[in-house]
């Protein structure tokens, strides 16, 4: 077993271990905690495939996120107030089928982005990314149907068969269970020929295409991959606050992705899961002592810039292997 | 006559008021190794570029294996057989030597969206790569990433690449630069053997090895090409000793 291995376990034991504790010392509180890190280490995940493995620098995640939440907000709405929803088809209360219709259309949605947004690169890349998302953000604001400004609420936890769902605990297994797929997903994606084009694409985009594989087609469906993920997460953020509202399409989200990205460690395996963990700590722990704790998270974001360039997986683990 | 392989005609290409390709006509044949000399800044990497596709000529036309390939990119002239050097080395820094190559293994394959089985236990992309490692003498720093690895060595993975690629026609962009005095001369004999796989343009400086390798030079100066001959005739052209041998005619 390599050390990044080993490292990457160890994270995912230590997450898995939280909301267990958390229940033997009858603290259900720290379940949602660990619920939170499990998401957005899902979140992640899914922007790590483009921004670790691609080197696409997408500053409009959120607008994935964001879909994925209003799939679940808008389907539990329809089935709560037994409305029809398009073409007569209902709404539905099974979290499956949500993340099935978040991930569909955050995956459209990723393919139109991508179509214009990957013809360019470095910080027109980043800006077109953002003024998508920000787009998004605004008809979200504006659409009064859903909510606009004030969200959407869902009144009673989604549905998983077999599960009672309403159990903080049972949720959390849910939630980490996607992550684990989600994380299975992009290993296996890495160590492929796809994968090998690319990190290629990223390390190199000219060795890419003299070799004869044009980058564009790589990146496209990496971006879409990367988008259907996150969205998935979006759809279990909005159960787990049975509540969506704009705020998840928001610059700040995307923002916040990239964040915890770096801190855990980009393109690494592991990187979203000790992102995810670190990031919602310090948000409880600096968050409980000063309202101004993101100015401490940008404090050790730069340290971890300047001084731990793999974040925390490659403080631990040391630099990646290509084989 | 040997068949085409490749001809240029007329290409033209300015950067601002430079001239840099002033309507140049060339023709790589089967089995030729065709030498590009000329002084620094002549345009020869130029030339290369727009003939592999990295940079659009303004005018003229690149014609490969009896096509039209003006219009295409650099991924789809790569796929039909144009292997290239670049002069200042471009790879893929983290991989290692071998990943590198199994990259274009892969491309020659056409499979670039498989999106499960692990490359490293891809037999089918491993082998063709260690084997092109082993022919440019690379094998023993297969598992080096490309970063990593001397200049010369360098040099030598660009043309592991290119062999893997299954080339149609190799364009060299000083493939000695950077290597010992040794190192030249046996890529000097690895290029002889070369010749008969696939044609070589070869850009050099190193004039030992043109002068030993090639069956045609071509002289450019500021953009033109002032003499194309055997060895011989240019060794003997008076406007070429003025302009690059650099002795007075
Ligand atoms: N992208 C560019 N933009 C502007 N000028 C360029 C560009 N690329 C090359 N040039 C100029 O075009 C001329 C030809 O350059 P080129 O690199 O083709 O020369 P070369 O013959 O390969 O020289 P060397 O032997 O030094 O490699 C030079 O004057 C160079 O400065
Ligand atoms: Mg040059």
């Amino acid at each position: 077993m390599s050390r990044e291995t080993a490292v990457s376990l160890a994270f995912l034991a230590l997450l898995l271990a939280l909301p267990f504790a958390a229940q033997a010392l009858d603290e259900p509180f720290y379940i949602t905690l660990a619920t939170r890190m499990a998401i957005l280490a899902l979140a992640a995940t899914g922007l790590n495939i483009a921004l670790g493995l691609g080197g696409l620098v997408s500053f409009g995640h959120a607008a994935f996120f964001g879909i994925g939440g209003y799939a679940a907000g808008i389907l539990a709405t329809h089935a709560f107030n037994n409305e029809p929803l398009l073409l007569g088809l209902p709404g539905t209360n099974q979290m499956i089928v949500m993340w099935i219709v978040g991930a569909a259309v955050a995956g459209l949605v990723a393919l139109a982005i991508g179509l214009i947004s990957l013809r360019t690169s470095g910080v027109y890349f980043i800006m077109i990314t953002l003024a998508f998302a920000q787009m998004i953000y605004y008809f979200a604001i504006s659409w009064p149907a859903y909510g606009g400004e004030d969200g959407l609420s869902i009144y009673v936890r989604n549905a998983f068969p077999g599960v009672n769902t309403l159990k903080p605990m049972s949720f959390f297994l849910i939630c980490y269970a996607l992550l684990l797929a989600a994380l299975a997903l992009f290993w296996r994606l890495r160590d492929s020929r796809f994968g090998a084009a690319l990190q290629a694409g990223r390390q190199n985009p000219v060795r890419l295409a003299a070799v004869g594989i044009a980058p564009f087609r790589i990146r496209l469906v990496a971006f879409v991959a990367s988008g259907m993920v996150t969205a998935v997460a979006g759809a279990l953020f909005a159960d787990l606050n049975r509540f969506v509202s704009p705020s998840m399409l928001s610059w700040h989200m995307s923002g916040e992705l990239i964040v915890l990205i770096i801190l855990g460690g980009v393109g690494r395996l592991a990187g979203a899961v000790a992102g995810a963990m670190l990031y919602v700590l310090f948000e409880f722990v600096l968050g409980g002592m000063t309202e101004h704790w993101q100015l401490f998270l940008g404090l050790i974001l730069l340290a971890v810039v300047l001084f731990a360039r793999g974040g925390l997986i490659g403080l631990l683990a040391g630099r990646p292997r290509h084989g | 006559m040997a068949e085409q392989v490749l001809a240029l005609d007329g290409l033209e290409k300015r950067f601002g008021a430079l001239k840099a390709t002033d309507g140049v006509s060339l023709t790589l044949e089967d089995g030729e190794i065709h030498a590009l000399i000329g002084p620094n800044g002549a345009g020869k990497s130029t030339l290369i570029h727009q003939i592999a596709g990295t940079l659009k000529p303004d005018a003229g036309s690149i014609r490969f294996l009896g096509r039209d390939i003006g219009h295409l990119g650099v991924a789809e002239r790569a796929r039909l057989g144009l292997g290239r050097t670049f002069q200042v080395s471009s790879l893929a820094p983290e991989f290692s030597a071998l990943r590198n190559v199994m990259l274009a293994v892969q491309a020659r394959q056409g499979s670039s969206f498989r999106f499960w089985r692990p490359v490293m236990r891809d037999a089918a992309l491993t082998e063709p790569a260690m084997a092109a490692l082993e022919r440019v003498g690379l094998a023993g720093r297969a598992r080096v990433p490309a970063a990593e690895l001397s200049h010369g060595e360098r040099r030598q993975l660009e043309i592991a690449i290119a062999l893997a690629l299954g080339s149609r026609a190799f364009l060299l962009d000083e493939p000695m630069a950077g290597m010992g005095p040794e190192g030249s001369k046996a890529l000097t004999g690895f290029l002889d053997g070369l010749r008969a796989e696939a044609p070589i343009l070869l850009v050099e400086h190193d004039m030992d090895a043109v002068f030993a390798l090639a069956d045609r030079i071509s002289v450019l100066v500021y953009g033109r090409i002032i003499a194309t001959g055997s060895v011989e005739a240019i060794r003997n052209d008076p406007a070429v000793r003025e302009a690059y041998l650099g002795e007075p005619a």
